[in-house]
């Protein structure tokens, strides 16, 4: 039953990272996102793409814990989905608060944290998501695992983005750095993790 | 003898509908949807169902540049109360908990005649204004507040020449607010004005919008309504005004003193450190548009004459 797992996961992660675009789609065709759309865009766009990296960085752990193999085949499906997701959200901004002007985000990249942040984490993932096919993998060889270590970084910088720009209740985001702290911690040697 | 014969079709005159009821079917039906919802959603029950009651209100100006009244869906369901949770839609839901009535005013501190109001004084002689709003966060609206002029009401206690502040206290009962023991704030909220800005004609006490009494939300049953300032210092539910002769503490800028001045003058110039200041989105627009020194209200800038307002943000 080993294929028939593989199908169920996939069908999973089509419908966690999916159905929210269903969703949206579903809101936006009938102008149902509230008094200030774009700001709706923006957060729930963001709030997903930071749950499936926080999803996709879950894989790893799951395996072992599970002990099942087949859940790392999912894991280049369920990071490209995280990915779609920070560009609808990139894209939002870049739209309607932008309107694509250059200089307009030269000056948020200088003078702005939280944007400088979240800039920098597309930017670590973009190579990853151009070197996902199974031709760069093989082309790349031993550095193709040195570099998508950069998700890790990404992931950080995804979840301080979000923090750095909070009005006043921090409980949200902080939620966010919590649980990227329990998935790398699950990543630590054994022998460097204390055991508990 | 009267002999009835029934006709076939036995329907009284009692039993046809009455036309006006007939017509007005289209609202019935919303009606029963609407008690539907509001049976499936408690919250939404008092939310839908609780019209505010009209006010009578005198003279109207209209003081936004002809700029178009944002909708009263919108004003009334994208607030900034904390105290009814930090989410914008939040306090629409949750502010029904916030009682109105019985409710007074404390007028206290530098003055001859302090005292105590009852909010149903404060009801008469009312007029409309047209303001620009704009929040901190880079957002504005257009609203059609009802209410008097602030320095109408302060001169009643007969400040003294040590009045230079004016002290403003929203109501803090974690009862009815049952979202402030989260801590996100330090309750109660507090503003702030300088005496001059508070006597300006442009300053503002609300106790309605659109006509209608404030929802809850809108800070009801009384609010300060700034337009040259940004939206937080318009401050909701006031229960305590005090005049002072230093400059008070206020809450956002207690809390953050680095982004939240004591003055928040609307000023494209100055930027909040986290963000630009320069663009705002109207509600109800997709995209931004400029946003204007002091929201568009040039003659406040005598208040502020020889002060460097990148200093005094």
């Amino acid at each position: 039953m080993r294929g028939g797992a593989l199908v169920a996961l996939r069908l999973a992660v089509w419908l966690l990272a999916g159905g929210p675009l269903l969703w949206l789609a579903w809101l936006v065709a009938g102008g149902r996102l509230g008094p200030n759309p774009v700001e709706f865009l923006e957060h729930y766009s963001g709030d997903w793409a930071l749950r499936l990296l926080l999803a996709t960085l879950a894989l790893t752990p799951l395996r072992r814990w599970s002990g099942r193999a087949e859940v790392l085949r999912v894991r280049r499906l369920l990071g490209l989905w995280a990915f779609v997701w920070i560009c609808l959200h990139f894209a939002t901004y870049l739209t309607f608060d932008l309107e694509w002007s250059a200089a307009l985000l030269a000056e948020d990249l200088v003078e702005r944290t939280y944007i400088a942040l979240g800039f920098a984490a597309w930017l670590l993932l973009l190579p990853l998501a151009l070197t996902s096919t199974r031709g760069w993998q093989r082309r790349l060889g031993r550095r193709w695992r040195s570099l998508h270590r950069l998700v890790y970084p990404a992931a950080l910088l995804g979840a301080l983005h979000f923090l750095w720009l909070v009005k006043a209740d921090v409980r949200e985001p902080l939620v966010y750095l919590g649980l990227l702290a329990v998935l790398l911690a699950a990543r630590l040697p054994r022998r460097a993790r204390r055991r508990v | 003898m009267l002999i009835r014969v029934p006709p076939l079709h036995p329907l009284r005159e009692s039993d046809v509908t009455p036309e006006a009821v007939y017509r007005d079917r289209r609202r019935f039906l919303a009606g029963l949807g609407l008690a539907g919802a509001a049976l499936a959603v408690p919250g939404l029950a008092r939310a839908a169902v609780r019209q505010p009651a009209e006010l009578a209100v005198g003279n109207r100006s209209e003081l936004a540049g002809g700029e178009a009244v944002t909708d009263y869906e919108t004003v009334s369901t994208y607030n900034n109360y904390y105290e009814f949770g930090t989410g914008k839609g939040e306090p629409a839901r949750t502010a029904h908990t916030l009682r109105t009535r019985p409710w007074t005013v404390r007028v206290e501190g530098e003055c001859a005649a302090p005292g105590t109001v009852d909010i149903e004084e404060l009801l008469t002689g009312l007029e409309e204004r047209i303001y620009r709003h704009r929040c901190v966060e880079a957002w504005s609206i257009v609203v059609p507040w009802v209410g008097f002029p602030l320095s109408r009401f302060l001169q009643r206690f007969r400040p003294t020449g040590n009045a230079r502040y004016v002290a403003f206290e929203t109501l803090y009962d974690p009862e009815q607010m049952p979202l402030t023991r989260s801590g996100v704030l330090d309750w109660p909220y507090r503003e702030g004005l300088r005496i001059d800005e508070a006597m300006h004609p442009l300053a503002f006490l609300s106790v309605g919008m659109y006509g209608r009494v404030l929802p809850n939300q809108n800070g009801a049953p009384l609010r300060l309504t700034i337009p040259w300032k940004y939206g937080f210092k318009s401050i909701k539910s006031i229960v305590a005004i005090r005049f002072t002769e230093r400059q008070p503490a206020t809450t956002w800028q207690t809390m953050a003193p680095r982004e939240y001045g004591f003055y928040a003058n609307v000023n494209p110039e100055v930027d909040h450190p986290r963000w630009s200041q320069r663009r705002e989105r109207r509600l109800g627009e997709l995209w931004k548009r400029d946003t204007l020194m002091f929201n568009g209200y040039p003659e406040v800038a005598a208040l502020y004459t020889g002060m460097d307002l990148k200093r005094y943000y």
